[in-house]
């Protein structure tokens, strides 16, 4: 029992499965393209065959687990990356909607929220700064094609 | 003879105002970013890749190249000052470095990496200069077949140097194979893998991934850790070495050169393994080898002229080759086509402006970063101070301007934001990025090469092993894959990486 409370938390098992998942999905997505022969590979020849070595390495890795569990995996901050791919993905949907400067304002508000040291007081006067400053040295010296104002005020 | 043609065509391309500059530019900024905290090399290069390319294919390169050895440079001063190194290659100037800071002699510290560093950049690119060309002529004879082993040989490679578990290493090269695959089929030009989205259709950017990985999956990292205190040395008074000191660096200088410059052009983590290897043989040959790890000279001198020197002989595979072996080359050489410039052997001789240019410049910015680093030593001391809450939303601005402007598509932000995640999961098992991202460049050139090499052999496999410089590379790459699972050799791996 305890042994395999050891073999959940196994960073290996982890890997493996990862691995595992990944081989599936390439030699199962493969299926729909022609395999080919050795000698005029198809183009599911490479993948299908790196594929089934991959979904062969995590059994393995996640075999192992059950025999000797290895390292635990350390806890995970799952509030860090949620913010971090959260201001990453607004930047992105918003840029040509709100323009460069009001993303980067909320990039930069929503990604400096994962810091446990947080406050408005000085992550408002961040967000502006370097919001006014990527527009001036991206958009008007560099000349990067990027919407100042986005598309909602008729930029 | 060819070699002085050679480097005075280098010369001539190197030595104009314009390049001059952005060899001193992009030592400036690689610098000043790697200094940063928890910023390494690879993060520093993928985070002004977009901004080179505006230059023209030379100039960029030398930019791009100053920007390396200056991040790289900049994360021993920060492993020095702050005992926080940038990447995995500074950690054992930590060892020494911070001890010695702690002690008050930060600024000989200092100054003895700069020497080092700048000693083991100029012996490099010598050694670059003699032995890239005569690599390349070899290379211009190779076929499908030699390229598919050699790159077999450089995945092997990077596994052997990877840390931790073999098994994990190949299943991240697999992955990185993979994923390098998705993407239009050169040959029926079917699309592999793009579950429809348009903007797969060129395949998955590397710079989107490896800012992902190396951007964002560490800011997360560094977040977590973010509560650690730590103590800045803010004062440095001496920067000059003493005589006592110069007499001790001498020869860990000398033994690191010579260690990095042949470890560098190892496929798989130069860089990384030089400066370890530099530190246990130097605890084995110094007078003072008992010193070592409570701030002595020999521990900052080493390691120091050892990365610096396999940082630089790392770009002989990549400029005759074309074949990646660190990260940093890896995107070079995404660099190199997005400028159009096929990487491989012929670079040298179609564009010989180029292939010496970036020699040259190589030893220029060792020569820059000499007068440049020990004068502005206190402004990276205060940029080592900067809080890292304040620091990282601006490397965050730069990642995502950086992505979206490439080519200007939020496909690639979002999918950086996604390589971030698993960055940050890959980190918390174990997994190392490194050899998935070099997969990921090999991938489609492998299956070309493999391809072809079948076309020519009429499906028979054997061609691997029938043509002699074939068999030769495989060779040499079985016995690294079989030297690395040998019970002897595995725990002297383990013991080599356990700095960390």
């Amino acid at each position: 029992m305890k042994n395999l409370r050891g073999t959940l938390s196994s960073k290996d098992l982890w890997s493996g499965l990862i691995f595992f998942f990944f081989g599936v999905v390439f030699v199962y997505f493969g299926r729909n393209y022609q395999m080919g022969t050795a000698m005029r590979m198809g183009p599911a020849y490479f993948p299908t065959l790196l594929g089934a070595l991959l979904t062969f390495v995590g059994i393995i890795l996640m075999a192992k687990t059950f025999i000797k569990p290895g390292d635990k995996v350390e806890s995970m901050r799952y509030s860090k990356v949620i913010y971090i791919t959260l201001a990453n993905l607004f930047f992105a949907f918003m840029l040509r909607r709100i323009g460069v400067v009001l993303s980067i304002v909320l990039l930069v508000l929503i990604g400096a929220y994962a810091s446990q040291k947080f406050k408005w007081s000085y992550a408002m006067p961040l967000a502006l700064g370097l919001a006014i400053g990527s527009a001036i040295i991206f958009v008007l010296l560099l000349h990067l094609p990027l919407p100042i104002l986005g598309q909602w005020f008729g930029g | 003879m060819e070699i002085l043609t050679g480097l005075a065509t280098g010369f001539q391309a190197a030595f104009t105002p314009m390049n001059l500059l952005y060899c001193l530019i992009g030592v400036f900024i690689g610098t000043l970013i790697g200094v940063l905290p928890g910023l390494g090399p690879a993060a520093t290069v993928a985070m002004l890749m977009p901004a080179s390319f505006v230059l023209p294919p030379v100039s960029s390169l030398i930019m791009l190249a100053g920007i390396y050895y200056g991040a790289q440079y900049g994360g021993s001063t920060t492993s020095i000052l702050v005992n926080l190194p940038g990447e995995a290659s500074s950690i054992v100037t930590t060892l020494d470095g911070y001890q010695m800071a702690l002690q008050g002699r930060a600024g000989v510290a200092l100054a003895t990496a700069a020497i080092g560093s700048f000693f083991a950049g100029t012996f490099a690119t010598v050694v670059i200069a003699f032995f890239a060309p005569p690599l390349a002529k070899v290379a211009l004879k190779f076929g499908a077949p030699e390229y598919f082993s050699l790159m077999v040989l450089g995945l092997i490679a990077s596994i052997v140097l990877a840390r931790g578990s073999l098994l994990k290493a190949i299943g991240m090269i697999i992955l990185g194979l993979l994923l390098g695959i998705i993407g239009t089929d050169v040959n029926s030009g079917v699309q592999r893998y793009t579950f429809g989205f348009r903007e797969l259709m060129d395949g998955i950017g590397f710079v989107p991934v490896a800012m992902g990985m190396f951007g964002l999956g560490e800011i997360i990292l560094n977040l977590e850790r973010e509560g650690v205190a730590r103590r800045v040395i803010k004062e440095i008074k001496n920067l000059m070495p003493t005589r006592e000191d110069w007499k001790r660096m001498v020869a860990p200088i000398l033994r690191g050169t010579a260690l990095g410059s042949f470890l560098g052009i190892l496929p798989g983590g130069g860089a990384l393994l030089s400066s370890f290897a530099a530190y246990s043989v130097e605890k084995k040959m110094s007078k003072h080898g008992d010193e070592l790890g409570r701030g002595a000279i020999e521990g900052v001198a080493a390691p120091e002229s050892a990365n610096n020197a396999g940082a630089q002989t790392s770009f002989i595979p990549m400029l005759t080759l074309g074949i990646p072996t660190s990260p940093v080359m890896a995107l070079m050489i995404g660099a190199m086509v997005i400028q159009g410039v096929q990487p491989g052997p012929s670079v040298m001789t179609e564009q010989p402006a180029l292939f010496w240019g970036v020699i040259v410049s190589m030893w220029m910015g060792n020569f820059f970063l000499l007068i440049l680093n020990l004068p502005m030593i206190g402004l990276w001391v205060r940029l080592c101070m900067v809080p890292y809450h304040l620091l990282y939303p601006a490397i965050l601005v730069f990642c995502a301007i950086g992505v979206f402007t490439l080519s200007n598509s939020e496909f690639d932000v979002y999918l950086m934001a996604i390589f971030g995640i698993l960055g940050y999961i890959f980190a918390k098992l174990d997994c190392e990025p490194a050899p998935m991202l070099l997969a990921l460049i090999l991938g489609p050139m492998m299956e070309e090469h493999l391809r072809r090499a079948l076309v020519i052999s009429r499906g028979d496999p054997m061609i691997f092993l029938t043509r002699p410089i074939s068999l030769g590379i495989l060779i040499v790459a079985a016995i690294a894959l079989v030297v690395a699972v040998l019970p002897a050799i595995r725990i002297k791996r383990e013991e080599a990486f356990k700095g960390d």
